[in-house]
């Protein structure tokens, strides 16, 4: 990050109550104008309703949004600097693809010719140049994609929100677009705020992570940070499945009682490692190969690449690991 | 698959059932053009187009027509602007009183016709209102809110929220969203509505007779001519004319909203 | 400027909006209709002077016993038993309509079928009503159809039954009976349709394929999943009979049915109470039927 920072959106102490559920839990955030910021979590834990909060389909119980220094409270959506990528892509059924993406400059009164221009000039730019007279009938799932993404950039938001927008795509397609995002973001110098429930989507692309459980940012940092340093359990076995090795078993390796994460990659199968455990199941997955063990009561996950010998179900195996690949977490839940 | 093809028996009862809704319909037609007219004598003596020019020429038909015209376009503009009122609130938000609202709604054409004509009758006496061409409105409107209701609510189910969503985050207001995204999705459902509630209001006598003191809307006229008959064949002329005329409505709702997940006309 | 604020507020009160779309239809519907069907039900708790001709209004239930002196009575039972007859019939010839119509109708006869339920359903009452006076008349189609095939005496034997014959067919009660099928067939054509379509193909794959032959198809998976329309189109068949005054007043004898009877009295006779009281029968009724139906299911079929 260049300095100095501006803060393209702030949460503090925002709370959105319904009732009695906390959908989102006191949250305090800072998001820094041009970054790629992805909101990662399970379902129900608060990264959409935060998102809908920036938009404006939602208000805060508590706290205090800003935009570039304003507060949003009581402004509408239709007053904000700020467009949203829908999951569903809400493209408008009984417009073409053309005015669709026109539709915030006709609502803005910008004269027909004009608009038409910049709609197509955005088409180009995520190469749908040829599309403008189809329907959204007639466009699959990609190109509604990057239609609702035309219609969301023309309009030069400062922010751009996308609400989980490559659920529906397939692996190949999903992965295509994640590096046209990325370099789109690049290009246009935007601040993009992204919500996905897809830990690799959000390492892939962000550059920094926020990862929510239950209403409240439990770590928030870089993809390396999120992914090697895991502040607590949660966050580490929701990115990436690490393993976590519980304070009884840390007090023997450091003499600490506090949670360790533990990389399935960092774990080599030593003849002469300090640790014992029972192979459970071995699961081939290409690269490599997935060997879960109970050691200690506790399940350990490890990545065996290819080359090195497989062991056999219900053996007894010695494992150790490198010192600086155990990461100490310091995070309560 | 399960075998595709009918099985015979079926298929006769099938079509004569269709048959018989349309036969008689079909036999109106026949004895418009009868010679014959002071009795229901088939086969018709001979053919005429005679008919027609009398019917033309009678005063009291044109007068029935135009009121039944005049009270079905007010009726229609009174229920589609209600209806859409009411499908819009209730689609729009979860609140207790929608089964309610619903239940409202249907009532009028739920209840027998002459329940709703001699409670309306009733008000109108309490109220000291008398009877004129805005009674007739008032009744007629009532039981087409029902007809427009239930085709702007399956609509609504389809237009996403989303959209709404979406047109607020590009930047339109409350107004612009309703006039550039919600109107043009329901725009062909409320023409359907619209058009059922037209040919309903036409059609209708029973609640009518209670709210029309001395004015003939056009059935009006023609259960007189049933009780009294005048001509014969002059009431059968304007009996072949109300079908098709009613048709043309029935058939372009049947096309307008054709394809869709609800076809005009099953809420009736 | 103002339309902006305006804007603005709806959008922050949504439940604001809720009550401005509704208070239009509310007023209208709450107070015209609710109110005056409460008049309705309020004026059969009066009563009569006979003397005076005049409405009495005090509180009293001598209207409601009215109900149950044998001429009135004879009129309930009878529009009750037409009703129930018509609803039936109506049923049992409809459902190989819908059937057909749900099941097997493809393309073009699909259209077909349903447009072929769909204008008869919205032409015009009366004129429905009117063309079965031109079929049953005496010198009408029916009774010619009858001579030519030689088959008149049946049709005079017929007529010459106690209960079922008349004069004509169109004095007779089984006028009524055919002009009342008729025109509610339709109305019960559309519900049983509706129901058969939303059974899924696959369930029908599925008994075929746990051994049921077709027959048993129909019995135990076709027809329960039916029911439910059949009582919805019944709901509708049995309500309008009973409310109706315009057949049995063109076609039939001169024996009154409910709707006449209401007619009749808040006629010249003025005789509100007791019209009313008449026309609370068949409301208390179809609320009896409803409260049944909706327990067996029939609303999902509407």
């Amino acid at each position: 990050m260049e300095f100095p920072m501006t803060i393209a959106v702030s949460f503090r102490g925002v709370s959105r109550h319904y009732g009695q559920v906390r959908a989102v839990d006191n949250v305090d955030v800072e998001i820094v104008e041009g970054e790629f910021f992805a909101m990662l979590g399970p379902s129900g834990s608060g990264k959409t309703t935060c998102l809908r909060l920036i938009a404006g389909f939602e208000q805060a119980t508590r706290g205090e949004i800003e935009i570039f220094g304003t507060s949003m409270a009581g402004v509408p959506p239709y007053r904000r600097a700020v467009n949203t990528v829908f999951q569903d892509y809400a493209l408008f059924p009984h417009l073409n693809v053309v005015d669709n993406v026109a539709f915030g400059l006709m609502v803005a009164g910008v004269p027909k010719a004009e608009r038409l221009a910049a709609a197509e000039a955005t088409l180009d730019l995520v190469q749908l140049a040829d599309y403008g007279a189809r329907k959204p009938s007639a466009l699959s799932g990609g190109q509604r994609q990057r239609v609702a993404l035309a219609r969301a950039l023309v309009n030069k938001p400062r922010v751009l929100l996308l609400d989980e927008p490559l659920g529906a795509l397939d692996l190949k397609l999903r992965e295509q677009m994640q590096d046209e995002l990325k370099l789109l973001q690049r290009k246009l110098g935007i601040t993009f705020v992204f919500v996905t429930h897809d830990q690799g989507e959000a390492l892939s692309m962000a550059d920094r992570v926020a990862v929510f459980n239950e209403g409240r940012i439990a770590q928030l940092g870089s993809p390396e940070d999120i992914y090697y340093r895991p502040n607590t359990p949660f966050v580490a076995d929701f990115v990436g499945s690490a393993n976590v090795l519980p304070p009884h078993v840390m007090k023997a390796v450091i003499g600490k009682e506090l949670h360790g994460a533990l990389r399935p990659e960092a774990i080599k199968l030593r003849d002469d490692g300090p640790h014992e455990a029972t192979v459970r199941t071995t699961n081939f997955m290409g690269a490599s190969t997935r060997v879960t063990m109970l050691m200690d009561g506790v399940q350990i996950n490890a990545d065996i690449k290819k080359g090195h010998a497989i062991p056999q179900v219900g053996a007894k195996v010695r494992l150790g690991w490198n010192d600086e690949d155990l990461h100490v977490m310091l995070g309560q839940e | 698959m399960h075998s595709d093809r009918a099985p015979m028996g079926l298929k006769i009862a099938a079509g004569a059932g269709l048959l018989f809704m349309h036969l008689p319909l079909l036999l109106i037609f026949v004895y418009a053009f009868t010679t014959e007219d002071k009795s229901y004598q088939w086969p018709p003596p001979g053919l005429t187009l005679k008919w027609f020019a009398v019917t033309w020429n009678r005063p009291d038909v044109w007068a029935a027509l135009s009121l039944s015209l005049k009270v079905a376009s007010i009726s229609t503009a009174v229920a589609l602007v209600l209806g859409t009122l009411c499908a819009a609130a209730v689609s729009r938000s979860h609140f207790f009183g929608r089964e309610v609202i619903s239940l409202m709604v249907i009532l009028p054409i739920a209840l027998p016709g002459i329940v709703t004509g001699i409670a309306l009758r009733a008000a109108f006496n309490l109220g000291d209102i008398p009877f004129s061409f805005w009674t007739i409105v008032l009744g007629h409107a009532t039981f087409c809110v029902v007809v427009v209701y239930n085709n702007a609510v399956a609509r609504f189910r389809r237009v996403s929220g989303s959209l709404v969503e979406a047109a607020m985050d590009l930047g339109a207001n409350s107004f612009q969203t309703f006039r550039y995204v919600i109107l043009p999705n329901i725009a062909t459902a409320l023409l359907a509505g619209g058009m059922l509630a037209f040919a309903l209001s036409f059609d209708e006598v029973i609640v009518t007779t209670f709210t029309a003191g001395q004015q003939q809307t056009l059935p009006i006229w023609m259960l007189e001519e049933l009780v009294r008959p005048r001509q014969r064949p002059v009431t059968n002329v304007v009996a072949l004319v109300v079908v098709l005329v009613t048709f043309i409505p029935i058939l372009a709702a049947y096309y307008l909203t054709r394809g869709t997940d609800t076809v005009a006309g099953q809420g009736k | 400027m103002i339309v902006e604020r305006i804007s603005d507020t709806l959008w922050r009160r949504p439940k604001l909006l809720v009550v401005l779309l509704l208070t239009p239809p509310a007023l209208w519907l709450g107070i015209i209709y609710l109110g005056s069907l409460f008049a309705l039900l309020a004026q059969s708790f009066f009563s009569i002077d006979e003397f005076s001709g005049l409405i009495n209004y005090e509180f009293t239930l001598k209207t409601y016993g009215e109900l149950f002196i044998p001429a009135n009575y004879d009129i309930i039972l009878r529009t009750v038993t037409m009703s129930a007859a018509v609803t039936i019939a109506a049923a049992i010839i409809a459902f190989p309509i819908a059937y057909f119509a749900a099941r097997y109708a493809r393309g073009r006869w699909k259209a077909i079928f349903y447009l072929g339920v769909m204008l008869p359903l919205w032409s015009s009452y009366l004129v429905k009503v009117y063309s079965w006076k031109l079929i049953l008349a005496k010198e009408g189609i029916l009774n010619w159809g009858f001579e030519k095939l030689h088959l008149g005496w049946l049709l005079q034997a017929y007529l010459d039954l106690p209960f079922f014959g008349g004069n004509s067919l169109s004095t007779s009660v089984t006028g009524t009976f055919l002009v009342f099928l008729y025109v509610w067939l339709p109305f019960m054509i559309l519900p049983i349709q509706s129901a058969l379509e939303r059974v899924p193909v696959t369930m029908i794959e599925a008994a075929g394929d746990l051994g049921a032959k077709p027959r048993q198809t129909f019995r135990h998976v076709l027809l329960p999943l039916a029911l439910p329309g059949v009582i919805a189109g019944s709901i509708f068949t049995f309500s309008l009979t009973l409310g109706d005054y315009i057949i049995p007043q063109l076609v039939g004898t001169s024996r009154r049915y409910i709707g006449q009877a209401v007619y009749a009295h808040q006629g010249i006779a003025g005789n509100i109470p007791l019209a009313a009281a008449f026309a609370v029968v068949p409301i208390l009724i179809m609320a009896l039927y409803l409260w049944a139906a909706k327990r067996k299911g029939a609303f999902d079929a509407l």
